[in-house]
């Protein structure tokens, strides 16, 4: 305990000392969040030599192993980081794919050269990640996957695309499944290959959504040379990481849901304050009362849905195996959210039909897009379909 | 808050569920149905629960309770109402007694409720009215002032366990107008007072409701529950601990029926494969498996809230009142249909739930009434 105390005293002093004094005061701003890489935008000057000085600790990444150049902190010491950094209220110095997704899997199934070699340039925030699974055959049948493989002396020669890889142009290396066998069962005959975006042949192309530019891109590859021993687990052995990976990254949608708050605060919300401004109140009550009662459905549904959240955590603080309800957050949480931008369409009325141009408010030009983006969440990260076959086989146990 | 259950509620609802499934199987709802059982629940098994210390949960310790909370309240309900169990948990111990506890004198408390937690006496609140819906305050049954105390006219409907109960507090105006939240003052009336005639009313459930008529009944200002022209207000309070303790009857019963379900879709074969191989029955397994898992949170976060004096335990207690009521309606209606003609027999058990859903759903305010409660609470 002295020790942890110890440690926080130094932590405060390093911070104090040198955190920059303009990113104080940002842990919030979504803007702030930085991801790294060659290509990406600087979100506030200050944001590189933020990262630079935590990467040097291993901070990062602070429970990542010292030897590949991590911090090497226990869980302790690691809350007490975070704690000091929510202190100053600053924004983590890195985020991305390669702290959630591929950086854990690297440790997981990566050789000793390739641990040594990925994980220092992801930490210190030199290589941005982008996710090369579904293509245009393969969505909800991931295992689909048709992009070829081929051995050519030391290299693997890449064809074929994928589809709705995320940041796709801003992204610097590639995790990707690729199919290296045409005789087995489709699962058997998947590898995980890691890929440069800047080899000849590789071509990326944004993909523009109803709700207007997007993240997404499409990926070409064309006779894309790719060292062997850029395979991660064994040839044809790739099927098995991948699901490993979807585990990480359930973990960090839970993580992103877990952080928010129930509702029952008494402060206004954005949707209460919409509807007092477009409908308004007779006798102190909104004045529509089917969009009243829509109104608290939706929030019995949220707050419901938090709860449920907090009582999966709770459980897990209480040292129980996290309960079957962990199952829910997906499909539940992205039908919920379409239930709230539907009803704030309902809300602001004919205000919400404007595209662009003159006579709409900046919020109002602004919904129907967040609108429209959401009827994509019951779609990503495995559709809403998908999610409840996952419940029916692995929680009720009914037969295929 | 902590939604998760200590060892000592882990070991209750164990010991509650033992003796449900003993000595409680959904047969015994049935016989009394079958028999037309006046009373519609069991004495001696109501004796035996009180034994458990079931009864005692949610009294004081000067009152003769264990001073346990709503936490603990809801495992027992949730179980009951897992096999249907109609012994009367609801009105005797938390609408009356706690009414009691609340608002009742030495004099009164001493009188009844030791015999209360003892299972030796069942009481119950007579507060709805016919057309009242779920507003307490719209009630024509008046007590008048007298030299020695109020005389009662008026009538009450479907008052839970009223037929057989050794005593009701029944809600009535002493002042203002209809609607009005003051005005209203609860008088605890013993069964044998004179110009009262109990009445048993045939619900779909089956459970003991009663019509309860007032003709010139007179009390004593001694038998006055709570504060005169302020009973109102009171009954809001124990009607709010009853639709928790509700709540987690309903989860119980939900869950029941989502297990039946599940059940039968494993083992009904049709076109040569179980039927819950089927994707279109799946996902409706998957949505109401949803439902269960989320009102079970909205129960134990509203019992919680009670027990923690949460500023603000209204909206948490609307929250799972609005849910419950309609997941067990999804729930038992998903429940008739998977189980196909089977379902719709009356050998079939899950009608009882189906029944029982209904009830459950328009006792206390149904899903609207508490959406606007809500609405309200959250001032919009």
């Amino acid at each position: 305990m002295a020790d942890l105390e110890e440690f926080r005293a130094s932590v405060r002093s390093w911070l104090e000392a040198n955190a920059p004094k303009s990113l104080r005061g940002k842990m919030r701003d979504p803007a702030a969040a930085f991801w790294g890489g060659k290509k990406t935008k600087l979100p506030y000057p200050d944001s590189k030599p933020w990262l630079d000085m935590m990467a040097e600790r291993g901070w990062t990444i602070p429970f990542w192993p010292k030897e590949y150049g991590g911090g090497g902190l226990s869980k302790e010491e690691t809350k007490v980081l975070n704690e000091e950094l929510a202190r100053l209220e600053l924004p983590p110095p890195l985020t991305g794919f390669g702290i959630t997704m591929i950086g854990p899997t690297i440790l997981q199934y990566g050789t000793e050269e390739q641990k040594k070699l990925y994980i220092p340039q992801i930490i210190k925030g030199e290589i941005r990640w982008c996710q090369g699974y579904s293509e245009p055959n393969a969505g909800s049948d991931l295992a689909n996957i048709q992009t070829k493989a081929v051995v050519d002396g030391d290299d693997y020669i890449v064809n074929g695309q994928k589809i709705w890889t995320s940041f796709g142009d801003l992204s610097d290396w590639i995790f990707m499944l690729v199919r290296t066998n045409w005789e087995v069962k489709k699962q058997a005959g998947i590898t995980f290959l890691l890929a440069d975006m800047e080899s000849k042949g590789v071509e990326v192309r944004p993909i523009k959504l109803i709700s207007g530019a997007s993240p997404f891109c499409e990926v070409f590859f064309e006779d894309v040379r790719v060292p062997r021993h850029q395979i991660l687990n064994r040839e044809n052995g790739g099927w098995e990481v991948a699901r490993a990976l979807l585990g990480h990254e359930r973990t960090m949608i839970a993580n992103t849901f877990g952080g928010r708050q129930s509702s029952t605060e008494t402060k206004e919300n954005p949707m209460e304050a919409a509807a007092k401004k477009y409908i308004g109140l007779q006798d102190g009550k909104i004045a529509d009362d089917a969009i009243r009662q829509r109104m608290a459905q939706n929030q019995i549904d949220e707050q419901s849905f938090l709860l449920t959240v907090q009582r999966n955590s709770d459980n897990i603080k209480a040292g129980h195996r996290p309960g079957p309800e962990t199952s829910i957050f997906k499909v539940y949480g992205t039908e919920l959210n379409q239930r709230r931008q539907e009803l704030m369409l309902s809300i602001f009325g004919p205000e919400c039909l404007g595209w662009e141009g003159d006579g709409f408010e900046k919020n109002e030009l602004d919904l129907p897009k967040v609108w429209l983006r959401s009827r994509g969440n019951t779609l990503e990260g495995g559709s809403s379909e998908i999610q409840l076959n996952i419940i029916a086989k692995q929680v009720l146990g009914l037969p295929d | 808050m902590e939604l998760v259950l200590n060892e000592e509620q882990t070991m209750l609802a164990q010991t509650v569920k033992n003796f449900i499934t003993d000595n409680s199987p959904i047969n015994r709802m049935r016989q009394l149905r079958d028999d037309k059982d006046m009373l519609g629940y069991s004495k001696d098994i109501w004796k035996q629960m009180a034994d458990l210390g079931w009864t005692a949960i949610l009294f004081s310790e000067a009152d003769g309770g264990l001073e346990l909370g709503m936490a603990e309240t809801v495992l027992v309900t949730e179980e009951m109402g897992r096999n249907l169990a109609p012994e009367p948990y609801i009105s005797s111990i938390v609408l009356a007694g706690q009414a009691l506890a609340k608002g009742g004198s030495k004099e009164l408390r001493e009188q009844w409720l030791g015999s209360v937690i003892a299972g030796d006496a069942v009481l119950t609140v007579a507060y709805q009215e016919k057309g009242g819906r779920y507003d307490i305050t719209k009630i024509k049954t008046t007590a008048a002032k007298t030299a020695d105390g109020y005389v009662i006219n008026g009538e009450k409907v479907q008052v839970t366990d009223g037929y057989g109960a050794d005593a009701m507090i029944v809600s009535a105006r002493t002042s203002g107008n209809d609607g009005d939240a003051d005005g209203i003052t609860l008088f605890l009336v013993p069964r044998d007072a004179a110009g009262m005639t109990v009445t048993r009313q045939w619900r779909l459930d089956s459970r003991n409701v009663a019509l309860v008529a007032f003709k010139d009944v007179k009390v004593s200002e001694a038998n006055i529950v709570g504060t005169v022209d302020k009973g109102g207000q009171l009954l809001g309070q124990v009607i709010d601990l009853a639709t928790v303790a509700l709540c987690g009857e309903m989860l119980g019963g939900m869950n029941f029926a989502f297990n039946h379900m599940l059940a039968y879709m494993k083992e009904r074969v049709q076109f040569n494969v179980p039927i819950g191989s089927f994707q279109a029955l799946k996902h409706r397994a998957a949505k109401m498996y949803m439902e269960v898992e989320l009102s079970r949170s909205v129960v134990m976060a509203a019992a919680r809230a009670v027990d923690e004096e949460n500023a603000g335990k209204e909206l948490f207690i609307s929250t799972a009142k609005a849910r419950c009521s309609d997941a067990y309606i999804a729930v038992t209606n998903e429940a008739v249909q998977i189980l196909g003609g089977n379902g719709m027999t009356d050998e079939e058990n899950i009608g009882f739930y189906m029944k029982r859903a209904r009830v459950a759903e328009m006792t206390f305010g149904d899903a609207t009434y508490h959406k606007d409660r809500f609405a309200t609470l959250k001032g919009y």
